[in-house]
């Protein structure tokens, strides 16, 4: 069950603004901050999974971040694949895909593929170590090819 | 750092400005009868809590309308409004739309005849059966009085026994009285 979204809000708000702030400054992360929650709720009815609600909201943030600091020197290099156009849980793209893997690969295997998370972070999210997230992703990739070719 | 009452606020108004929120809720302090929890949806009104938990109206909520619930002052500022009217003597009638869609259809049909009964006046769990359409059912009209989502702008304090009896309320006896002398139903 996904919490209701005030739930969610409370939880994870101070972090949030907390990473914004590191980012962007007080200032500039007080628009940041409005505008991941916003995202936030546009997606929010669409989710399936409880479980990487965290991990989530900080890529959403990230996203914004980096929009913008790229919006206030356009001239900086940024690679564009980090950027996506909003914030489509992209469980939605890699589920059916993933479905048939056990919980903790299809967790490693969406965070890393869908969300560009570090295997740092995916193991924080995880409550677990950078090395088990590894491992669990190339686990869940192999069984994955395996499936393909069958 | 914590995100600062002036950002939260701002963003819970601006949250509630777009069409996103399942529902929304706020608290509505010292009342005559406590504080409440009001709850509305785009549809109107959706509950009035007693005893205000806004933990357990915020599950309620969520469950039954969607998980995008949110606590935020403005959209609820008009019922607000009105409840102060209310209890100050100034409001005899509520002018607010009221979501009950997710009701069966006698139970809508019974909270819209019980919608009728103005204020001051009261009825019998008899009677308001009878105006439903099936007299045999004062009893289940009772349940439903019971389990009126919104209280107070729902007026089943207006609903008495046969015997002239005030029988029962959810919020307490206390609270059926009160609002009864405040409409001047009772002396």
């Amino acid at each position: 069950m996904i919490p209701p979204f005030e739930t969610f809000y409370e939880t994870h708000r101070d972090e949030v603004f907390r990473y914004l702030t590191s980012r962007l400054g007080r200032q500039r992360a007080e628009d940041a901050f409005q505008e991941t929650f916003l995202r936030a709720l546009r997606a929010y009815d669409r989710l399936e999974y409880p479980d990487h609600l965290r991990a989530w909201v900080l890529t959403i943030a990230s996203r914004i971040a980096i929009d913008d600091v790229r919006r206030r020197k356009p001239t900086e290099e940024l690679p564009d694949d980090i950027w996506h156009e909003d914030a489509r849980p992209a469980f939605e793209e890699l589920a059916p895909l993933t479905d048939g893997l056990p919980p903790k690969e299809r967790a490693a295997v969406v965070l890393r593929y869908g969300y560009d998370l570090g295997y740092d972070e995916i193991g924080a999210a995880l409550g677990s170590s950078e090395q088990a997230a590894r491992q669990a992703a190339s686990g869940g990739v192999r069984r994955l090819r395996r499936k393909d070719t069958t | 750092m914590t995100v600062s009452p002036a950002l939260d606020a701002r963003f819970r108004a601006a949250a509630a400005a777009t069409d996103l929120l399942d529902a929304a809720f706020d608290v509505v302090e010292d009342t005559p009868i406590g504080d409440l929890v009001v709850g509305v949806t785009d549809h109107g009104i959706c509950r009035i809590q007693f005893d205000a938990d806004p933990e357990r109206a915020l599950e309620t909520l969520a469950r039954e309308y969607g998980p995008r619930v949110l606590r935020s002052a403005k959209p609820v500022d008009r019922v607000r409004r009105e409840l102060d009217e209310y209890f100050a003597g100034r409001r005899h009638a509520f002018d607010l739309d009221w979501d009950i869609r997710q009701l069966a259809p006698f139970n809508r049909r019974v909270l819209e005849q019980l919608a009728r009964v103005e204020y001051g006046q009261t009825t019998t769990y008899g009677q308001l059966a009878a105006a439903s359409g099936n007299p045999k059912a004062a009893r289940a009209v009772g349940t439903i009085m019971n389990r009126n989502p919104i209280p107070i702008v729902l007026p089943c304090h207006r609903v008495v026994g046969a015997s002239g009896k005030l029988v029962g309320y959810a919020g307490g006896l206390e609270r059926k009285e009160l609002l009864l002398r405040l409409e001047g139903a009772l002396s």
